[in-house]
C-alpha cells in the first residue's frame, strides 16, 4: 500500500546519522512503525527516573530540553533540535537520567526501540554512531570539557558566570621582591619564574609593584640602567583589595586608581599579608559575558541561533542580577538595552534575507510591556510595522512586501525566544502592517469611538516603542494621537474605566483575593489584581497629560508626580510598587519557572506577603484619583 | 434510513460489520453510562481523513483518492493509516490540476466499493475529523447511496470550526471568516508538504487538529464531549 505519510517520515530521517547509515527498505520498514507526537511548550514528554519507554524519539521541529536535577536547581544537559535522537537507551539503566521538556513547539518522531534495535545491531556504523553520541550525550557540568559532541548543536555557556557581580579570580601564586633589588635581578626574577609582574615587599608587607612595562621603560628610555634599584622605578603606593572583591567592584578600582594591578591581601590594606596578585587582564577573561559583551555578541550574530544563546545568557544575567539586589529601575535598563540589540540585530539578518531593499522606509514597533519596557522574562511577541504611504498603485506589493518582512522577523524572533503573541498582534498580521496614514485612522477610530473591545487593543497599541527604523514615523504618530486627544473626553474616561475593571486584590478585611476556580485556584493572580491597574492608570493619565515618549510605568509615575505636585506622594509611591511588585513577579518566576504570574501564597513568607500587602494601598488610591477625574461611574 | 433498503442477505458483509458494531458500541454505552462518557481525550481514536475529488459537487464528482490516519492521545499513529486511490471512469479536467491524480495515474488502483469497504473497515465506529469535513462525509455518502447502503454513522469535528474556538476576543470581527487548511497550518506553524495528497492533507489535519485540541484543553481537564459542543 502506498504510505505517503511514512515516506515524508523516511525522507527526514534519512538526512540525518544514524539512520542515513541505514539501506532504505530497512529505513522505509521503520518509518511506517513511526508515531507522530505534538508537544507544546514546556510540556513534559519523559521524567528522571521514570522506566523507558519502548520508543525512541527524534525531533522533526522545535527543540528539546533535557536536564536533571543539580543540587537544589536544574542543570540543562541538553538541548536536541532538528534531527537529533535521543530519549535512547544505550546502558543497562533501567530509568532515563535526564527529564525531557519542550523548549518550544515540538514535533516528535517516535520510534519502537525492538525494531530499530534489530538493524542496529547489525549494522556498524550504526552502533559505533550510538556510542559515540551517547558518550557526548551523558555530558554534565563535570564532563563538559570533553567537547566532542555530535548531537547537540547548540546549549548555553554555563561555565561562566555572567556579570561583574562573581569574585573576581585572580593568581595566588605571587613571587615578590625586595625594594633594594636592582632592576637585573627584579628581572631575571620575572624571567625564571615566567610572571609578568612582581609585588615588591617589604617585611611581608606590599610596597609597590613592578611590571615589564616600568622594566621596558627603565631600560629603552636610557635613563636608569640595569643597576637601578626596584623601588625607583616601582609603582607605588600599591593599590589593595580583600579576597572576596569582586569583578566589578575590582574594575571600578582599575579604573579609579589608574592601574593594571592590584594586591589581594588579607584585610583589604596594605597592613596584611599578601594572598595574591590580580591584573587587568584577569578581569577581562572574567567579563567575557557582561552585558556589554553580550550586546558586542548580538551585534556580530550571524545566525538567530547564535542569537537565541545570547538570549539564554541574558536570562542568566537575570538572575543573577536580582539576587543581588540590584535596583529594578538599573535591571530594565540594561534589559532594554539588550533586548533592544537582539530585535534590531534580528531586523539587520531578516532583512538580509529579503531579495530587495525595503520600498519605503518603516518602523518596528514594540507594543505592550516590551513598548514600555517591562518585560524581562518569558515573554510574547507584541509587535507591529508602520510603513511610509505609497502612491495606490503600489499599495499592493508594498504591503506584501512589509508582510513577508514582518513574517521573517516574527519566525524568527520565536527561534530567539519570544512566543507567538496568541491574540496575533504581530507585524505578520495584516491588520497590523498599515502605512501611516491607516495607522492613523486606527488610533482615530479607537479614540473617537472607543469601547470596551476596542480598549483591549488600545491597552496594547498606546504603549508602543521604535526597535527599528525610522523615528520619523513615530513621531508623526504619536503627534497625531495627540491632537486626537485633546478633545476627546469620552476616550479618557473609557481608558480609565478599563484601568479599573480589574478585580481588587484584598478584601474589605485586607485579605488576599485569590481566584476561585479555573488551573489557578486559590492563587493570587499579581498580573491582573495589582499590576495591569497600575499600568492602565499610568497610560491614561500620561495621555491626558500629553506625556510623550515615557512608557516604562515606573518613569510614568515619576513624570506625574512633578506634574502634579499635590499628588505628589501618590505617584511616587506607585512608582515604587510597580516596580516592587515588578520585581516580586520576576523572581516568582524564575523561582517557579513560569511567567511568575500566579503566586501561591503559602510559600510566602509573611514578610513578603506584608510588603505585597504595602503595594495595593498607592493602587486604590490611584484609581480613586481615576473614578473622580473622569467621571467614570456615569459610563455604562 | 431509505424505505427500500435491501434485506439483510443481500447486504456486503462489511456494511453489516460497520452497523453491527455501532449498535454494539450504542449497547456498551447505555450499558455503561457514566464510564464512557469519562473514557476521555486520552484513549478515544480520532480517524483524520480526507478525500480528492474529480471536483466539489459532492454529488456529480467522485473520490479519487482516500485518505486517513489515526489520532491517539496526541499522536498520530503512522502504522494505522489507510491510502487509498480509486478507478473512476467520471473524470474532470479541470481539478486535476489541484491533485495531480491523473486518471491513468501510475498507483495500484481500487474500485469504489472496495474503497468503501476498506474505509468503513478502517474507521470503525471511530470519530471523524476532517477539514470542512461535511464535504468529505458528504462524498462518502454518495458512494455508499451508489452502492445502494445508508449514510455514514461517524460523528464528525470540522478543524475550521474548532479553530475558531480559539480566537482571541480581541479580534472577534475575525469570526466570520473562512479559514484554509493552508492558513490553519500557517496560523498553527504546522510545517506544509504533500498538500493535495488526501494522506499528505491527513497529516497536515491531524497536526492542526492536534494544537487546536492541545490550546483548547489548556488546563487538562477537557472531556470528548467539549468537542462537540
Amino acid at each position: 500500500m502506498q504510505n505517503t505519510i511514512a515516506t515524508r517520515i523516511y525522507d527526514f530521517l534519512k538526512q540525518f546519522p544514524p539512520f542515513q547509515f541505514m539501506a532504505s527498505d530497512d529505513l522505509f520498514k521503520i518509518s511506517t512503525l513511526a508515531n507522530v507526537l505534538y508537544l507544546d511548550k514546556d510540556q513534559i514528554l519523559f521524567s528522571r527516573d521514570e522506566l523507558y519507554s519502548d520508543r525512541f524519539y527524534i525531533v522533526q521541529q522545535g527543540a528539546i530540553k533535557l536536564t536533571r536535577p543539580s543540587g537544589n536547581k536544574t542543570k540543562v544537559v541538553d538541548i536536541c533540535d532538528e534531527g537529533d535522537l535521543f530519549g535512547l537507551k544505550v546502558t543497562s539503566e533501567n530509568t532515563y537520567r535526564t527529564t525531557a521538556t519542550a523548549n518550544e513547539e515540538t514535533i516528535i518522531y517516535t520510534i519502537p526501540v525492538e525494531a530499530f534495535s534489530a538493524f542496529a545491531k547489525a549494522n556498524k556504523a550504526i552502533s559505533n554512531y550510538l556510542i559515540a553520541s551517547f558518550a557526548s550525550n551523558i555530558k554534565d557540568p563535570y564532563t563538559l570539557q570533553q567537547n566532542g559532541s555530535l548531537l547537540n548543536t547548540y546549549e548555553p555557556d554555563r561555565n561562566q558566570d555572567l556579570l561583574g557581580l562573581q569574585q573576581a579570580n585572580y593568581s595566588k601564586n605571587v613571587v615578590s621582591c625586595d625594594p633594594s633589588a636592582t632592576v637585573q635581578e627584579a628581572a631575571q626574577l620575572m624571567q625564571s619564574s615566567r610572571i609578568g609582574s612582581l609585588v615588591v615587599t617589604s617585611n611581608e608587607l606590599p610596597v609597590g609593584i613592578l611590571t615589564n612595562r616600568e622594566l621596558r621603560n627603565a631600560i629603552a628610555s636610557g635613563t636608569d640602567t640595569t643597576s637601578t634599584l626596584t623601588k625607583d622605578i616601582m609603582i607605588h603606593p600599591v593599590v589593595c583589595a580583600p579576597g572576596d572583591i569582586t569583578v566589578g567592584q575590582a574594575q571600578l578600582m582599575l579604573i579609579k586608581y589608574g592601574v593594571n594591578h592590584l594586591v589581594i591581601t588579607k584585610d583589604g590594606t596594605d597592613r596584611s599579608a599578601i594572598i595574591g596578585i590580580l591584573s587587568k587582564h584577569d578581569i577581562v577573561v572574567s567579563f567575557g559575558n557582561s552585558p556589554a559583551e553580550l550586546i558586542k555578541e548580538i551585534k556580530r550574530a550571524e545566525k538567530t541561533k547564535l542569537l537565541r544563546m545570547s538570549w539564554e545568557k541574558a536570562t542568566v544575567i537575570l538572575t543573577n542580577y536580582l539576587d543581588q539586589g540590584l535596583p529594578l529601575s538599573h535591571i530594565l535598563n540594561i534589559f532594554s538595552e539588550l533586548k533592544g540589540a537582539l530585535i534590531y540585530r534580528t531586523m539587520e539578518l531578516s532583512l538580509a534575507k529579503m531579495s530587495e531593499p525595503p520600498p519605503v522606509p518603516f518602523t518596528w514597533l514594540a507594543l505592550g510591556s516590551q513598548g514600555r519596557e517591562e518585560q524581562l522574562l518569558y515573554t510574547d511577541q507584541d509587535n507591529a510595522i508602520i510603513y511610509e504611504n505609497v502612491p495606490a498603485e503600489k499599495e499592493e506589493a508594498t504591503k506584501a512586501y512589509f508582510l513577508r518582512l514582518a513574517n521573517r522577523m516574527n519566525k524568527r524572533l520565536h527561534k530567539v525566544g519570544y512566543d507567538y503573541c496568541p491574540a496575533d498582534m504581530m507585524g505578520s498580521n495584516p491588520l497590523y502592517c498599515l502605512t501611516i496614514s491607516e495607522w492613523k485612522e486606527k488610533f482615530k477610530g479607537w479614540i473617537y469611538d472607543p469601547s470596551p473591545e476596542s480598549m483591549l487593543l488600545s491597552g496594547i497599541f498606546f504603549d508602543y516603542r521604535r526597535t527599528f527604523g525610522s523615528q520619523q514615523l513615530v513621531d508623526e504618530l504619536t503627534a497625531h494621537i495627540y491632537s486626537l486627544l485633546g478633545d476627546s473626553s469620552i476616550f479618557y474616561r473609557f481608558m480609565a474605566k478599563d484601568a479599573l475593571k480589574n478585580p481588587p486584590p484584598v478584601s474589605f478585611f485586607r485579605n488576599f483575593l485569590v481566584e476561585s476556580d479555573g488551573a489557578h485556584k486559590d492563587e493570587f493572580d499579581i498580573k491582573n489584581r495589582a499590576m495591569s491597574p497600575l499600568i492602565g492608570a499610568a497610560r491614561v493619565l500620561s495621555l491626558y497629560h500629553g506625556l510623550k515618549n515615557v512608557n516604562r510605568t515606573s518613569t510614568r509615575y515619576e513624570q506625574l508626580a512633578m506634574l502634579e505636585p499635590e499628588n505628589r506622594e501618590l505617584y511616587e509611591s506607585c512608582a515604587y510598587a510597580f516596580k516592587a511588585l515588578l520585581k516580586f513577579r520576576v523572581q516568582q518566576g524564575l523561582k517557579n519557572g513560569d511567567s511568575g504570574r500566579f503566586i501561591q501564597l503559602e510559600s510566602l513568607s509573611k514578610s513578603d506577603r506584608l510588603k505585597l500587602k504595602r503595594c495595593f494601598k498607592p493602587l486604590r488610591d490611584v484609581q480613586e484619583v481615576l473614578r473622580v477625574r473622569f467621571q467614570t461611574q456615569n459610563l455604562s | 434510513m431509505s424505505l427500500f433498503s435491501k434485506n439483510s442477505d443481500s447486504l456486503p458483509v462489511f456494511w453489516i460489520k460497520y452497523l453491527d458494531a455501532f449498535a454494539k458500541e450504542k449497547k456498551e454505552k447505555s450499558f455503561f453510562k457514566k464510564t464512557a462518557d469519562s473514557k476521555g481525550l486520552q484513549n478515544t481514536r480520532f480517524v483524520v481523513f480526507d478525500t480528492e475529488t474529480t471536483g466539489l459537487d459532492y454529488k456529480k464528482d467522485r473520490i479519487l483518492s482516500l485518505g486517513g490516519v489515526a489520532v491517539v492521545a496526541n499522536q498520530v499513529i503512522v502504522a494505522d493509516t489507510l491510502e487509498l486511490f480509486l478507478k473512476q471512469d467520471f473524470y474532470n479536467p479541470d481539478s486535476a490540476q489541484i491533485h495531480g491524480i491523473l486518471k491513468q495515474g501510475n498507483y495500484l488502483k481500487v474500485n469504489e466499493e472496495e474503497a468503501i469497504a476498506q474505509c468503513l473497515d478502517f474507521i470503525g465506529t471511530d470519530i471523524l475529523v476532517g477539514h470542512h469535513v461535511g464535504f468529505d462525509v458528504a462524498v462518502v455518502n454518495q458512494s455508499l447511496k451508489r452502492a445502494g447502503l445508508g449514510r455514514l454513522k461517524n460523528r464528525h469535528l470540522d478543524t475550521e470550526i474548532l479553530y475558531k474556538r480559539l480566537v482571541h476576543p480581541a479580534n472577534r470581527s475575525l469570526q466570520d471568516k473562512r479559514y484554509t487548511l493552508d492558513e490553519l497550518a500557517e496560523a498553527l506553524k504546522t510545517p506544509l508538504h504533500d498538500r493535495h495528497t488526501a494522506a499528505g492533507d491527513s497529516l497536515i489535519t491531524a497536526l492542526v487538529f492536534i494544537k487546536i485540541v492541545h490550546k483548547l484543553n489548556s488546563d487538562g481537564e477537557m472531556k470528548l464531549k467539549h468537542l462537540f459542543k
